[in-house]
């Protein structure tokens, strides 16, 4: 047993939330993640020259490690910064090119090197985070294939290189069969994205795709395997948005109890109220079993069904534990936590919005409970 | 990371498992499964079989007749155990006496008491509760006046379990009322059959009889009795609280009895389908399912800080307010799975021979389990005392 980070870990977590702390301090994050781009392309580049991106992949992907716990560090310290910068996209988009073989080799190398930047499209209107709802229409052409469909609230969409694209060649809307997924290159002929901001900072877009033309070997993958990736891509997020909820979580909890210290009503400091002392210490305790949450997904485990009860069980306890603390910590706070002045406003509005991707609660609920039959 | 135990470790686990499959007894470990308390003679039973083995007063120094275990080793017994549906093993004694005469004791008191705990010679009661002092503990009452060689005690005890099966109790005592209330307590040991001691059960919710309270009239103890120093019972009762408490979470009973739980509901049907599909019934089974494998790591965090040499402090609080809650709750997902069975109540089922019972075997003391367990986030110091201990010493509020 050992849950100390080892001297590589240590250094990668101490480089990047010293980065971070420095180029996000909230005001200037705001500014970014706010401003038209949803983004700083500058800071961007700094980072990723840095090497970050490179722990999120194993040494075949072009990375030097890959592991589960190096994702959720890496995810965590971007937590704590409310870094809107597209590292979910990065690491998504890298995983689902890597396994797309050969033909994508070099836009792999791209997205690892930081030089082109990724984004994934799998939710559409009505699919409620079900993977296998998939519209978005894909018909063989003699030269490879057309897509016709729209994506929804597709993360950095606008600044996005390449668009990882969910799409049906053949079988009912939400059959798990008879899908596929493309490399969506940006400026294709019939691809149109409609962007805005999002409310916890940071830019989406609908992706209108209106029969865009792709070359035979923008395939990633069909058949079974189309299927299957697009369960291990989600893996990847339910860890990776975890981790950085679990970032989130960790500020919010230091934030909250600084300002019990500093606060005095009826002459106190508020948190001598027990009424409050106990709140605080059931967050505290909330905390530490989403920590532990996340280490049991971050294993990774070989073992399909573990691995996907326990990515579920941590985004469930993300959501869950969650929202509990943004509410209580705004709560905790009093009126001074509902100004866009207090970073503590922030951090909870991108905390409560983690559980809108990939999953809320109850969708993790209920698979975990899928999960728990076979 | 590395979450799993060391080679090392997992041998000794199979050495546990070993001794458990080879020298628990299918019927008591059965008994146990359903809820059943352990008789006197049951507990004795299991403590000499341990004690045959060494693992009796396993945390205890070796110079002691202890087996010198580490914290992880203690654990992964503990664990083992209760994933067997062993008894437990009764602490009074092996886990809260003897710690604090080890420490604090004379070499006369550790020579005489601490081979009659392990042989099984003294059954010991804890007396700290009082009817007045509860969590408020340093406001205890019952009195200890010296007269020549010996001290004469007067008051009431509450709360004292297994009493009724007691030797001996442990008890806080005042012996000054001068200066901080926590300055004139002491530590005394005293023998239940002496005169003036009367103990009175106390029968629980679920009609059940583990406390009792003891009544002191004029009870005269000789003054070797005492421990350590006079009015420094206090800082020997507390020292008790910073002791080893990594499994305070029990997570191996949790583990076990969510197992027996899925199995019931499994068997349970409900438009012929088994209970356990039913989606709600499933919702509330799988969360408390995720809270306890969260648990499980959390747990395993506060003990590789431990195993590492940190003391165990708040961490074990927060491990308490948990683990006893994730276990009311499987008590609670036991009763409901028992559906209108849960009420049927037998009290007579401990006698030999009883066979009147109606449904499912698992309802035979469900409810009176779910009822019995809401004890756990009270004693031991109440959840809501555990919260003040972790907001004063990890918050710093």
């Amino acid at each position: 047993m050992d849950f100390k980070l080892n001297e590589d870990r240590r250094m990668l977590d101490e480089t990047l939330t010293r980065f971070l702390a420095d180029k996000y301090e909230i005001t200037k994050r705001n500014e970014i993640a706010y401003s038209e781009a949803g983004h700083d392309a500058k800071i961007w580049q700094e980072i990723v020259e840095l090497g970050i991106i490179g722990a999120l992949f194993t040494e075949d992907e072009g990375g030097f490690s890959g592991e589960g716990f190096d994702i959720a560090l890496v995810f965590e310290a971007l937590g704590k910064a409310l870094c809107p910068e597209p590292f979910l996209g990065a690491l998504l988009a890298g995983k689902a090119l890597a396994a797309g073989g050969a033909e994508h080799a070099a836009m792999l190398e791209d997205i690892v090197t930081g030089a082109k930047i990724g984004a994934v499209g799998f939710e559409e209107e009505a699919s409620h985070y079900e993977l296998a709802h998939v519209v978005t229409k894909a018909t063989k052409t003699a030269g490879g294939y057309e897509l016709d469909g729209v994506k929804s609230v597709v993360t950095h969409a606008q600044i996005a290189d390449v668009i990882i694209i969910s799409a049906r060649l053949s079988g009912g809307v939400d059959d798990a069969t008879g899908l596929a997924l493309f490399a969506v290159p940006a400026g294709v002929d019939g691809l149109s994205i409609r962007d805005y901001n999002n409310v916890d900072g940071g830019r989406s877009g609908e992706v209108v795709l209106s029969k865009v033309k792709l070359a035979a070997n923008a395939l990633i993958a069909g058949g079974e395997a189309a299927f299957d990736l697009l369960e291990t891509l989600a893996g990847y997020a339910h860890l990776a948005l975890s981790a950085e909820g679990l970032g989130i979580m960790e500020v919010m909890k230091l934030q909250t109890l600084e300002f019990l210290k500093l606060r005095t009503q009826f002459g106190v400091p508020i948190g001598k109220f027990q009424v409050l002392q106990h709140r605080m210490v059931d967050l505290v305790l909330e905390i530490e079993q989403a920590r532990s949450a996340v280490i049991n997904a971050a294993t990774l485990s070989d073992d399909a069904v573990v691995r996907g009860k326990n990515l579920s069980a941590a985004k469930l306890t993300i959501g869950e534990t969650g929202h509990k603390v943004a509410e209580e910590a705004i709560q905790l706070h009093g009126g001074i936590g509902m100004t866009w002045e207090m970073p503590v406003s922030h951090y909870a509005k991108r905390l409560v919005m983690i559980d809108h991707q990939f999953g809320d609660e109850d969708y993790h609920l209920a698979r975990y409970i899928e999960l728990s039959k076979s | 990371m590395d979450l799993s135990f060391s080679a090392e470790e997992e041998a000794f686990r199979g050495e546990v498992q070993a001794f458990l499959k080879e020298k628990l007894r299918p019927e008591l470990s059965a008994k146990m499964k359903l809820g059943g308390a352990p008789s006197k003679a049951e507990m004795e039973e299991w403590h000499a079989l341990l004690n045959e083995r060494g693992w009796l007063a396993n945390h205890w120094p070796k110079e002691y007749g202890g087996a010198g275990w580490t914290p992880v080793k203690k654990f992964i017994f503990e664990l083992e155990s209760e994933l067997a549906f062993a008894p437990r093993i009764v602490p009074f004694g092996v886990s809260m006496l003897a710690p604090v005469l080890i420490k604090y004791g004379s070499d006369a008191q550790k020579k005489h008491w601490l081979p009659r705990i392990l042989d099984g010679s003294d059954w010991w009661c804890q007396g700290y509760s009082e009817p007045g002092a509860g969590s408020d503990l340093a406001s205890l009452k019952t009195s200890a006046v010296r007269e020549g060689d010996h001290y004469i005690v007067n008051g009431q005890k509450a709360w004292t379990t297994m009493a009724q099966h007691a030797d001996m109790i442990f008890c806080l005592v005042r012996t000054s009322k001068e200066g901080k209330r926590q300055e004139g307590i002491s530590f005394l040991l005293i023998d239940m059959k002496t005169a003036g001691i009367d103990v009175k059960p106390v029968i629980t919710i679920e009609g059940g009889h583990e406390v009792n309270e003891v009544f002191f009239t004029d009870v005269k103890v000789p003054i070797e009795n005492l421990v350590g120093e006079e009015n420094k019972g206090w800082t020997y009762a507390k020292y008790l609280l910073t002791y080893e408490r990594t499994n305070i979470a029990g997570i191996g009973g949790s583990i076990a009895l969510l197992g027996h739980l899925k199995q019931a509901a499994r068997k349970r049907k409900k438009h012929g389908k088994p209970l356990l599909d039913e989606p709600y019934f499933a919702a509330r089974v799988a969360r408390v399912e995720i809270a306890l494998e969260n648990m499980k790591t959390t747990n395993l965090r506060v003990l590789a800080d431990v195993a590492a040499g940190g003391a165990p402090g708040a961490e074990s609080s927060l491990l308490k307010i948990k683990g006893t809650v994730i276990y009311q709750e499987l008590t609670s997902l036991m009763r409901r799975a028992m559906g209108a069975y849960a009420a049927p109540y037998f009290p007579e089922a401990a006698d030999e021979g009883f066979n009147g019972q109606v449904g499912p075997d698992e309802a035979l003391h469900a409810a009176e389990d779910y009822f019995n367990h809401r004890k756990l986030s009270i004693f031991g110091g109440s959840n809501e005392i555990q919260r003040n201990i972790v907001s004063k010493m990890m918050l710093g509020l």
